[in-house]
């Protein structure tokens, strides 16, 4: 019961946190002293005290987007265990609806995008449609890899086995499936080298420029569910990464959130040291992640 | 016709009903001289009435679980065999009276007698005659009134597909469906020559009474599967297909798609039942060339920016899908894994059935936005669900089915298979023996026909029914009628409905799955899929929850209220209709990508000089396998064969004398 509950609380409080973590991280590698680590929190409370500017040209398709997007990565975090701790709800083949709620949420904030008529966001709208689909095999991949590591069928069973032990034994695999699945998480998240979060650069932005229509209480549903996808992905990789159990519940809890506020730390210094990828680059940095994990898979199979 | 035994059961009854019905359904208005729609009003009755006691008999045998069979004595003008209704067959005929009620009212408001008086009367007749030969086609037991049925269903395609004959596009798809057809069915004879010397009989075999190991059997199961290849669309036999889907009236295509293409699925999954220790490689190859119907299926549908073009790719990759689930069950089989045969086959069970709602849902969405705007032409629709938002509903229902997404019944089915595959490679409750990297690669191949579908259909959506028409049409778009909604809103309903209780379809799948199983193996008082379907309707209920409860919190009155603006166009000009991304634009990173296989064509126009002329820019991608594989292949085979067209004069009376020596020289060679 207080798993449920702490389970509960950090998944609706604490993504706005990641945010603010790694803008802090870019601010400091910029020499800057940033925005307060709550910065998203407080974007998030005044988005959703404010009015909305809808296009003449929507439909009920527009305003249903960001509402579906986030319900379905609400159910999707009630699938996701966090740290040590096996998730609310698990059944066998409850990865297989992880992974299709995100398809489904993809498909929402698409059609909201085209909705609008607008040639930015149909742009935008065939760029996330053509990399999210080249990364959908590097997801499965990692899938099989701990499905066949740990004899289970479902997220909890997979991410809870005894991960340390697995990396003595299958190491090299686990370490190139963490190489791909990092390229994914920087991609499914919109965080550079693939997609710029902060630039208004409508022609070089992928999910940004998707959501340029969107305002107010809906905007801040889009932060917030984006926000909630980058902390659900966060721990399903952070688990594979730094697999340490204490044997004690709460200190297991605190080592999750420790180990969550390094992997944003990271993801910040991978934003601030590197340049984002032209374009035509990005298939080619994500079928190279698809044919690591697939020489993961190949690993454990003999 | 006279059936021997005590009597009809009760479900054969229903179908033999239903299938004598539809057969005669357009009869009346052939003969009936005034052309005010009557004939077309009688048929459609006679449809719906012959589909709804097809339907009642099939479900009652899926429910009961009971097969019969009966021989049809021969007689005059009568051809004798044996024919019944088992639970395999049962299933096949639920989607086929399905839509094939749907598609007769569908029918009525898309091709009125009252407009075409000449034509209508004619597709109206074939329709009925189609679905009842595909009905019989699923209930033969025998080789004889298979191929029989087979012949009908073949040339009632035909004619009902060509019912727009003055288009030169139509007669050319025709031809090539009818040649193709022939072709499948030459290899089919083949087959069950084959098959009664291996059980000297006609009459199907019993399931499981064969033994798979033997080179005969190899024989029997490769012509089945080039012969039913052929029919069901699997890459690389699959070239009648694009064509034929895009020239039928919609709801032609809704039934092709959806029944007529599973009539070849139906052949392999009969065929492969018949055999209780079928070799590793049979499920390997089916596994294989799934795969690749699968994503090169979804990728050619990429490239079209014909509606019903790209509709009809979207068949071959969900036939590459049901493809797989076999090849699951059959490599399950032959490593004796009992969870493996059953999420395999109930997953392909049910995507089949599936897939008939969710792409005879869409064909019928698609035919209702051409009837309205006039063109297949993706590029030149736009905002077309402001004009239909009913019809735009139900083809986003059906766009996301297609797509596997949950709370919908295609992610049902996927989810079977998915589970099928996990199992295998991963090794639970089960060892595979061989074939483990393959049915690896084919989750992720899975995964990626799953993420290029969704960009495929949010491309069709976005571009035909969001935004603003690109394209003032001559007559303004209206909402379809109700003859035409009503249809569209029983598939939708149905995809809802598997979607968020899949215990239902279940429920009908779990005997049809019994009946592909050995009758030693015990399955007879059924089976239970290995697979916790209850929390599917557990978290789409969730799912539907959550969306509800947050709709309050995002759109609720506040202060600011909500302003009403243009489109955001980054300070430069107002958006015109023209500056939209279209369908081709849309797609052309992946086309790019995946170029070598998709070879795009690109009429780029020459720009010169300082004023230069109004230029057109084109781009399409043609059918690669029928223009660089057969073309030329059937080319330097008729220059071959050219001496032989001397024996093709076009005299009908030689050519019975032809037919006479054959069946002189058969008769003096049979033993």
């Amino acid at each position: 019961m207080t798993d449920l509950i702490i389970h509960l609380f950090l998944v609706l409080l604490m993504p706005p946190l990641l945010l603010g973590v790694i803008s802090r991280t870019k601010a400091l590698f910029a020499g800057r002293s940033g925005a307060p680590l709550l910065q998203p929190y407080y974007d998030l409370a005044r988005l959703f005290r404010k009015g909305m500017v809808l296009s003449d040209t929507t439909t009920w398709l527009f305003r249903s987007g960001p509402v579906v997007t986030l319900a379905t990565v609400l159910v999707a975090s009630l699938l996701i265990p966090l740290g040590n701790h096996a998730a609310p709800l698990s059944f066998d083949g409850d990865m297989i609806l992880f992974a299709y709620l995100f398809a489904l949420g993809r498909f929402a904030t698409i059609l909201a995008a085209l909705d609008t008529g607008s040639s930015f966001e149909g742009m935008g709208a065939a760029r996330e449609a053509t990399y999210s689909c080249l990364a959908e095999p590097t997801l499965f991949f990692a899938l099989i890899v701990l499905a066949r590591l740990s004899g289970s069928l479902s997220l909890s069973g997979m991410l809870t086995q005894p991960l340390g032990a697995v990396w003595a034994d299958s190491g090299a695999s686990l370490l190139l499936l963490v190489g791909a699945l990092f390229i994914i998480l920087l991609a499914e998240n919109c965080r550079i080298p693939f997609d710029d979060p902060n630039t208004h650069l409508e022609l070089t932005m992928i999910h940004e420029v998707m959501v340029l229509d969107q305002s107010g209480p809906l905007l801040g549903c889009v932060l917030y569910g984006a926000a909630l996808k980058l902390f659900v992905l966060s721990a399903f990789f952070i688990r594979i990464v730094l697999p340490f159990r204490t044997g004690d519940t709460l200190a297991d809890w605190g080592l999750f959130v420790v180990s969550l506020l390094l992997l944003a730390i990271a993801i910040g210094t991978v934003e601030s040291v590197m340049a984002r990828f032209r374009l035509t680059r990005i298939p080619q940095l994500l079928i190279g992640a698809g044919i690591l994990s697939s020489f993961a898979t190949l690993l454990i199979l003999r | 016709m006279f059936l021997a035994g005590e009597g009809l059961s009760p479900s054969a009854a229903l179908v033999a009903a239903g299938i004598l019905l539809t057969a005669c359904s357009g009869l009346p208005g052939l003969v009936l001289a005034r052309r005010d729609g009557t004939g077309q009003k009688i048929a459609t009755l006679l449809m719906v009435a012959g589909s709804g006691l097809g339907l009642a008999g099939a479900l009652n045998a899926l429910l009961t679980g009971a097969s019969a069979r009966y021989v049809i004595t021969g007689g005059f003008l009568v051809v004798g065999g044996e024919w019944g209704v088992d639970p395999l067959s049962a299933f096949f005929l639920i989607p086929l009276f399905l839509l094939a009620g749907c598609g007769a009212l569908y029918g009525s408001g898309y091709f009125p007698e009252a407009k075409h008086p000449s034509a209508a009367p004619r597709l109206t007749f074939f329709f009925g005659l189609l679905a009842a030969s595909v009905a019989l086609v699923f209930t033969a037991r025998d080789a004889l009134l298979f191929l029989l049925a087979w012949e009908v269903m073949a040339l009632a395609s035909f004619f009902a597909l060509t019912t727009e004959d003055h288009r030169k596009e139509v007669r050319e798809a025709g031809l090539l469906f009818l040649v193709a057809a022939h072709m499948g069915t030459l290899v089919l004879f083949a087959h069950f020559s084959l098959l009664k010397a291996a059980t000297s009989s006609f009459t199907f075999p019993g399931a499981g009474s064969l033994s798979g190991g033997t080179a005969p059997a190899a024989a029997i199961f490769l012509t089945a599967l080039v012969g039913f290849g052929f029919k069901a669309g699997i890459m690389p036999l699959h070239i009648w297909l694009p064509s034929a889907h895009a020239a039928a009236p919609s709801h032609v295509s809704a039934l092709m798609s959806g029944v007529i293409i599973k009539s070849g699925i139906y052949g392999i999954v009969r065929v492969t039942s018949f055999y209780h220790t079928p070799p590793a490689w049979w499920g390997m190859t089916l596994l294989t060339l799934g795969i690749i119907s699968a994503v090169a299926g979804v990728l050619f549908a990429i490239g079209q920016h014909d509606l019903k073009r790209l509709l009809a790719y979207h068949s071959i990759e969900n036939i590459g899908i049901i493809a797989m689930g076999i090849g699951v069950a059959l490599i399950g089989r032959s490593s004796g894994s009992l969870p493996l045969e059953l999420l395999g086959m109930g997953g392909a069970l049910l995507h089949l059935l599936n897939h008939a709602l969710f792409k005879g849902l869409l064909f019928l969405g698609a035919g209702s936005v051409i009837h309205a705007v006039g063109t297949r032409e993706i590029d030149l629709m736009g905002g077309v669900a402001k004009r239909l938002p009913l019809t735009g509903l139900f083809f986003l229902t059906g766009a996301a089915a297609i797509c596997g997404l949950p709370p919908l019944n295609g992610f049902v089915s996927e989810y079977l298979i998915y589970l099928g595959l996990f199992r295998g490679v991963a090794g639970i409750g089960t060892v595979v023996t061989s074939g483990l990297p393959l049915m690896a690669l084919a989750i992720p191949a899975l995964a990626l026909v799953g993420g290029l579908a969704l960009a495929c259909f949010v491309k069709a959506y976005g571009v035909v029914f969001l935004g603003v028409h690109r394209q003032e049409s001559v007559t303004q778009p209206h909402e379809a009628g109700l003859s035409m909604l009503l249809p569209m809103g029983i598939l939708a309903l149905l995809c809802v409905l598997i979607g968020l209780f899949p215990q239902g379809g279940i429920r009908l799948l779990e005997p049809a799955v019994a009946g592909w199983f050995p009758v030693s193996a015990g399955m007879a008082t059924g089976v239970t899929l290995p697979a916790p379907v209850g929390w599917i309707t557990v978290m789409g209920l969730l799912l539907i929850f959550f969306t509800l409860a947050i709709i309050p919190v995002a759109l609720k009155k506040r202060p600011g209220g909500i302003a009403g603006a243009v489109t955001w166009d980054c300070g430069f000009l107002r958006p015109t209709p023209r500056m939209q991304y279209t369908a081709s634009s849309f797609a052309a990173t992946l086309v790019d990508l995946f170029g070598g296989m998709l070879r795009p064509r690109r009429h780029r126009p020459k720009i010169s000089g300082p004023y230069p002329e109004p230029a057109l820019f084109s781009s399409h991608v043609p059918e690669v396998v029928l223009e660089l594989l057969y073309l030329p292949l059937l080319k330097r085979g008729n220059e071959l064969l050219m001496p032989l067209r001397r024996l093709q004069h076009g005299q009908i009376p030689l050519y019975i004398l032809y037919i006479f020596v054959t069946v002189i020289v058969l008769l003096l060679l049979a033993p």
